[in-house]
């Protein structure tokens, strides 16, 4: 029990627990916030543009930089022969030889991962030069899908691994094989998480320095923590840790997790710089952020129960498959432990049985994600219990009431070690459902139903965790390798208050808020403690590894804040009052007891003594000779606190993964409009059980952040990939984050069980609704839908196209002739596209084929080709722009014409790069006469495109290509039959040109 | 995401942006709202030799109602359109179209000119031209114009009929007729965002007239006699778009949508109701 508890008891509160306005709130509204590209840059300044890959699987043969060089304003490309010499790998979270370096040295393993920097005066030079950075690639088959990834017959994207499974781990708690034989019944789902992230507006920023004189690095970035990777990052930079000074700025634009995911890029902007000898500024763009700065770990769960008549759940089963990407980045496999503790749930479940395995694919490495491994688990947990309730025709809030933690039964320690601190989940699902309006719902629901409309509800409890364990990372390590490695864990927090000589009070964390107010609350909780006003408590926020204190569990994540931060901020500011207190009472000679601190005094109680906070605090900067003994002058207390719960994993592989276990009880109505598929929330009910609120403005702010995301997550938001790899979601009209519009407006409860383990009673809040909302509209959609469909094909996102698919679409028959009946394109939103047609030309098949070999013919079919020249047989080098509409870009490119059967048939096919992406493609031709002389010319094409284009134009790549080929095909029906098509005077000449060229 | 270095024209009259776009040649752009060109300028999809921005030339900014159409100028912004007074009984179909088009954001500087020069397939504004069989008015040297439909004017994703040496001056609306009835639905993912489908119809006693946007390659119009067997129509139509899979719908869902919401708003039925609904 902490043994702060008693104190905390003891405490007035006149500012903690109240609605405070957020301090923070007015600079930013009034545009006066200072963000990461608002903090000066030193004079002499470059700035980074990064070449990307636009494979997701290749290897790197050759790069080659000069072109670059010698374009104006650039002064210098780092690329990963720099990062070999300079640099090491980052360590890897599990023992396997694969390396990540921050900058690709062997292989590319997924789209936009970075190549080369190239640094320029400033970032239109710098990006002009993107494209002279001249990069050979021989691709390699990449693959996707996490299952796939899994067999034999896979790529490979770390070959010294052997596989693609990293990591592969199973667990087994009480007694679950003999509860599963003996039980009344079984169920599996199989369900599979897929790939987003909660997006901030602003993106990373890093601003690198290098002091050649100390070998240390200086870096400026929006690193939100934790700072354990602090670590990770000096050790990639080959220096000792207190020669990388990481700081952070006053503000920040929103991370919910992803701007853990800036680390490479503090890395590499370090040594971009010392590759350059001047200060390198990067800022990263929306396409790069969203195809390679980080995401949440998609997952392939196979969840199983064993239950009874009466839903009653005696044991769980968990085939966990998480893909995390081209690379383990630390801290990853973070997010398959962050829940392991408590994977029961809110359930009394004692028999567990859990095998994890981590896979890599040619995809984002995953990272921070808000929720982080919760919506994952409860997806799965969740709605087996929902099919459960079906399957035994119950009502679903029955079989989640018979299976809860009972009342009293708290602390409890749950089957994998977690042990749930405090709450009342019984109480808390009554009164959810009498102060939410169940009753009501449920009658919408039937007068829905009975006018034939698809209305459902759906139901979610979950147990959030806040203020993880450093320690549950090494569940990833057998017992074994742990005992090696020595114990991880705890969470240190740290907090600094100190008392200028004029009274002023200021308070400095560790915890480098992202938005949520930690200012606001920290001076809350300074307040009451020493009795001074808001107005007189400054809070800094920014964090410089050089000069504040720190440790590893500082940084902004797994809602440690309330729990952990306040708590240390609350002792630090015992600490400068028990001194204070001993300051006033030698004047006075009264007990330091009787000391009491209000509305900016210090005083006793019977009145006799009284004086301003700032006289005695003063006292220790302008009289120490006055101060009692023992008392050593100056005012500045840090306090450092990690709970005593938090223990390294046990030999029995039990974990108290967080130290606090908030309560979330989440139910929802829903109604698909039978037409178009759309899902529509009637009326969501949240209720909470966070423990102590410190500001309860400030949880509900949590609380709808986290539903808006989480809506996004349940209807919205996807990265999507094509089967060859490409990412085609590189805009935000192709990631879809829901607006004002999108999100309605959730009813909120509240329940307050004060957690025993935190200084101020407080867990965290932050993250609950990423966790409970997507599966608990997936529930909801489920009992819409009703028992028409496959459970396993409720997916995320629940997209209008996607529900209309499960409910069915009865296609009326194609009429005969009518659309293009051999022509299939074949995507599924991939960037690959393959179809079929055909094109009329009035001339002999011989003449349409000799046409074709000849290269004057074959240029000027070519739409926009500036140049052809002859490199072998029937081989050519050609320099194209290609264009629709506005959208124009010029390709270096190969032709070839191979598989010659004349005048019957070939196939043609090109190749090529350009700064907007990678094209390739071929044409099957076949020529066959028709009656009246005339040919008749077929062609089946393939065409693949990567990079920028496939990123951010998958909306009409498909019509593009195919207007671009059925050019080419008009173009040489026109040419072979005098149509209107003439050579330029400058393509005849260059034509010309370059063909004497080869004699 | 900045762009490639660009010479910058501002033109004060409108003779002096179409000399300006011959001068500058084949690889120049007008630009006047830059909602679309912008981003395709920063992400480098677009490198022009120059921009000639039109934004400043107050002569291209109207709206006229005239005999039998409604003009509007080619700097005249979505917005100015919007607030128009005399729009809803002008051109209803536009009325009730714009508040799809993007946002409040983009429609204060993105133009009309401008969406149908542009040409998205999915865009809104193209359709309703389409549908009501509006025209685009185009100048090229020594004032010399050219009108062309709006049906012949789209010729495929991002491409129209304008020529490299022709600026768009004006659109024209057909002005609503009496008896006629003009109505658009949309399915978009939000608010706002490119359309799955989109669909317009003009509809009188003697034909109606469907516009589809976002399924095809630019918006398709059919007629129909009110007679005709209307759901072996719209199938006919349906899959004669040549409807694709996509990161957000699939192929069968676009003709689905295409079939049963041009069903919603050209049935007869539907129509009464909708009339009744507007008259109380």
């Amino acid at each position: 029990m902490n043994s702060e508890a008693p104190l905390r008891d003891s405490l007035q509160t006149t500012h903690l627990g109240t609605r405070q306005p957020r301090v923070e709130d007015e600079a930013l509204l009034r545009g006066l916030g200072r963000y990461a590209d608002d903090i000066a840059i030193p004079p002499g300044t470059l700035y980074a543009a990064i070449v990307r890959s636009p494979h997701a699987h290749a290897r790197l043969k050759t790069i080659d930089v000069e072109p670059a060089l010698a374009l104006p304003g650039v002064r210098g490309v780092l690329t990963g022969e720099d990062v070999q010499r300079w640099a090491a790998p980052f360590p890897v979270g599990v023992r396997q030889p694969m390396a990540h370096w921050c900058l690709a040295v062997d292989k590319v393993r997924h789209v936009g991962e970075p190549v080369a920097v190239v640094i320029a005066e400033d970032r239109y030079l710098a990006e002009d030069a993107l494209d002279a950075v001249k990069v050979d690639y021989e691709l390699l088959e990449p693959v996707i899908d996490p299952e796939i990834a899994t067999g034999t017959e896979s790529p490979v994207l770390h070959e010294a691994v052997g596989g693609n499974v990293v990591n592969d781990r199973h667990f087994v708690y009480g007694e679950p094989r003999g509860a599963f034989e003996d039980a009344a019944h079984r169920l599996s789902l199989k369900v599979r998480y897929p790939r987003s992230a909660c997006t901030p507006i602003e993106c990373y920023v890093v601003l690198g320095q290098y002091d050649p004189a100390e070998g240390g690095y200086d870096v400026m970035a929006n690193f939100q923590g934790p700072y354990a990777i602090h670590s990770v990052m000096a050790r990639a930079l080959g220096v000792p840790a207190n020669r990388l000074r990481l700081r952070t700025p006053p503000d920040s634009g929103g991370s919910f997790g992803i701007k853990q995911g800036v680390f490479p890029y503090v890395v590499m902007m370090g040594l971009a710089a010392r590759k350059v000898g001047a200060p390198v500024k990067w800022v990263e763009d929306r396409l790069e952020h969203l195809q390679g700065a980080s995401s949440a770990t998609n997952r392939v769960t196979t969840i199983e129960a064993a239950f009874d008549d009466e839903g009653r759940v005696s044991a769980l089963r968990f085939d966990q498959l998480d893909d995390c990407g081209a690379y383990l980045r630390a801290p990853e496999p973070a997010t398959t432990y962050r829940m392991h503790g408590n994977l029961t749930g809110a359930y009394d479940i004692r028999h567990l049985e859990v095998r994890n395995r981590i896979v890599m694919t040619n995809k984002t490495p995953t990272g921070l994600n808000r929720g982080f491994g919760g919506p994952q688990v409860y997806f799965a947990l969740e709605r087996l219990m929902q099919r459960i309730a079906v399957e035994l025709e119950i009502d679903p809030l029955t079989v989640i009431r018979r299976n809860l933690v009972p009342t009293g039964a708290f602390p409890y320690r749950c089957a994998a070690g977690a042990l749930l601190d405090s709450g009342d989940y019984p109480g808390a699902i009554d009164m959810g459902v009498e102060e939410g309006g169940l009753a009501t719902l449920l009658e919408r629901r039937d007068a829905a139903r009975a006018a034939g409309r698809l209305y459902g509800i759906g139901y979610t409890v979950a147990v959030e965790p806040s203020v993880s364990n450093m320690g549950y990372i090494t569940m990833a390590l057998t017992p074994e390798e742990r005992r090696k490695g020595g114990p991880k864990n705890g969470a240190v927090s740290t907090a600094t208050i100190s008392v200028d000589p004029l009274g002023g009070v200021s308070v400095h964390v560790s915890s480098t808020p992202q938005g949520q107010g930690h200012r606001t609350v920290a001076a809350q909780v300074v307040a009451d403690v020493l009795g001074v006003a808001l107005e007189r408590i400054r809070v800094d926020v920014e964090l410089d590894t050089g000069k504040d204190a720190w440790s590893i569990a500082s940084g902004n994540y797994s809602s440690r804040f309330a729990g952990a931060v306040a708590g240390a901020v609350h002792r630090a500011a015992l600490k400068v009052r028990g001194r204070l207190a001993a300051i006033a009472a030698h004047q006075w000679q009264v007990a330091a007891d009787d000391v009491q601190f209000a509305d900016g005094r210090l005083f006793t109680l019977d009145d006799r003594h009284s004086a301003a906070f700032h006289r005695i605090a003063g006292a220790t900067h302008w009289s120490p000779g006055t101060l009692p003994e023992g008392e050593p002058g100056g005012l500045r207390e840090t306090a450092f606190w990690t709970p005593d719960e938090l223990t390294a994993p046990d030999d029995d592989e039990r974990i108290n993964s967080s130290l606090c276990y908030g309560f979330i009880f989440d139910y929802c109505g829903v109604e698909i409009d039978v037409l178009t598929g759309r899902v529509e929330i009637d009326r969501y009910v949240t209720l909470h059980d966070a423990g102590r609120m410190l500001n309860p403005q400030l949880v509900d702010g949590q609380v709808r952040g986290a539903f808006a995301q989480a809506v996004g997550a349940a209807l919205y938001e996807e990265f999507s990939y094509g089967e060859d790899g490409s990412f085609v979601s590189g805009t935000l009209a192709d990631y879809l984050i829901p607006t004002a519009m999108e999100v309605p407006d959730p009813t909120i409860l509240h329940m307050e069980s004060p957690s025993p383990f935190t200084p101020l009673g407080a867990k965290g809040v932050g993250e609950g609704n990423n966790m409970s909302t997507p599966v608990c509209i997936a529930n909801a959609v489920a009992d819409a839908l009703g028992e028409r469909i496959d459970p396993a094909a409720i997916e995320l996102p629940l997209t209008p196209a996607k529900v209309r698919g499960l409910i069915g679409i009865e296609e009326p028959a194609r009429p005969e002739g009518v659309g293009e009946a051999d022509v299939e394109t074949a995507s599924g939103g991939g960037s690959k596209l393959t179809a079929s047609d055909s094109v009329e030309i009035p001339a002999s098949p011989q003449a349409v084929y000799d046409s074709i070999l000849d290269p004057e013919v074959l240029q000027v079919m070519i739409p926009g080709c500036h140049s052809l020249e002859l490199t072998g047989d029937n081989a050519y080098h050609a320099d194209v722009t290609v264009g629709v509409g506005m959208i124009r870009a010029r390709f270096d490119a190969r032709v070839e014409l191979t598989d010659l059967d004349p005048p019957h048939a070939l196939r043609l096919s090109g190749a090529g790069k350009s700064g907007m992406g990678d094209a390739s493609g071929e044409a099957k031709i076949r020529l066959s006469e028709l009656g009246n002389g005339h040919t008749r010319l077929d062609y089946d094409y393939e065409f693949a495109i990567g990079g920028k284009i496939a990123s951010v134009g998958g909306r009409m790549l498909s019509s593009a290509s195919k207007l671009l080929i059925g050019q080419i095909f008009s173009r040489l029906s026109q040419q072979v039959s005098g149509g209107r098509i003439r050579h330029s005077l400058w393509q005849r000449l260059t034509a010309r040109f370059h063909r004497g060229g080869d004699q | 995401m900045k762009p490639a270095a660009f010479a910058y024209r501002r033109p004060q009259s409108r003779r002096e942006a179409v000399q300006q776009l011959l001068d500058a040649g084949e690889d120049a752009r007008v630009i006047a709202g830059g909602q679309s060109l912008m981003a395709v300028l920063n992400m480098r999809l677009s490198q022009p030799s120059t921009l000639i921005d039109i934004s400043a030339v107050d002569e291209l900014r109207y709206i006229e109602r005239r005999e039998d159409h409604l003009a509007v100028g080619a700097a005249t912004t979505q917005a100015e359109l919007l607030e128009y007074a005399e729009l809803p009984d002008a051109v209803p179909l536009v009325h009730e179209v714009l508040p799809w088009v993007g946002h409040v954001q983009t429609r204060n500087r993105g133009t009309v000119c401008g969406s149908i020069a542009h040409a998205d397939p999915s865009a809104e504004l193209p359709l309703c031209l389409a549908t009501l069989g509006g025209e685009v008015v185009l100048e090229t040297r020594r004032g010399k114009t050219r009108h062309v439909s709006g049906e012949t004017f789209f010729q495929g994703v991002l491409t129209t009929a304008r020529r490299s040496d022709e600026l768009i001056t004006e659109v024209r609306f057909p002005l609503a007729r009496s008896g006629h009835r003009y109505r658009f639905t949309e399915v978009a993912m939000r608010h706002g965002d490119f359309a799955i489908v989109a669909l317009a119809a003009d509809i009188s006693d003697q034909r109606i007239r469907l516009g589809v946007g976002g399924v095809a390659d630019r918006p398709v119009v059919r007629e129909f006699a009110p007679d005709d067997d209307l759901d072996a129509s719209l199938n006919e139509l349906a899959w004669s778009l040549g409807a694709e899979d996509d990161a957000h719908a699939t192929a069968a869902y676009r003709r689905h949508l295409v079939r049963e919401l041009g069903r919603r708003l050209i049935a007869p039925n539907e129509i009464e109701e909708i009339a009744d609904a507007s008259t109380t």
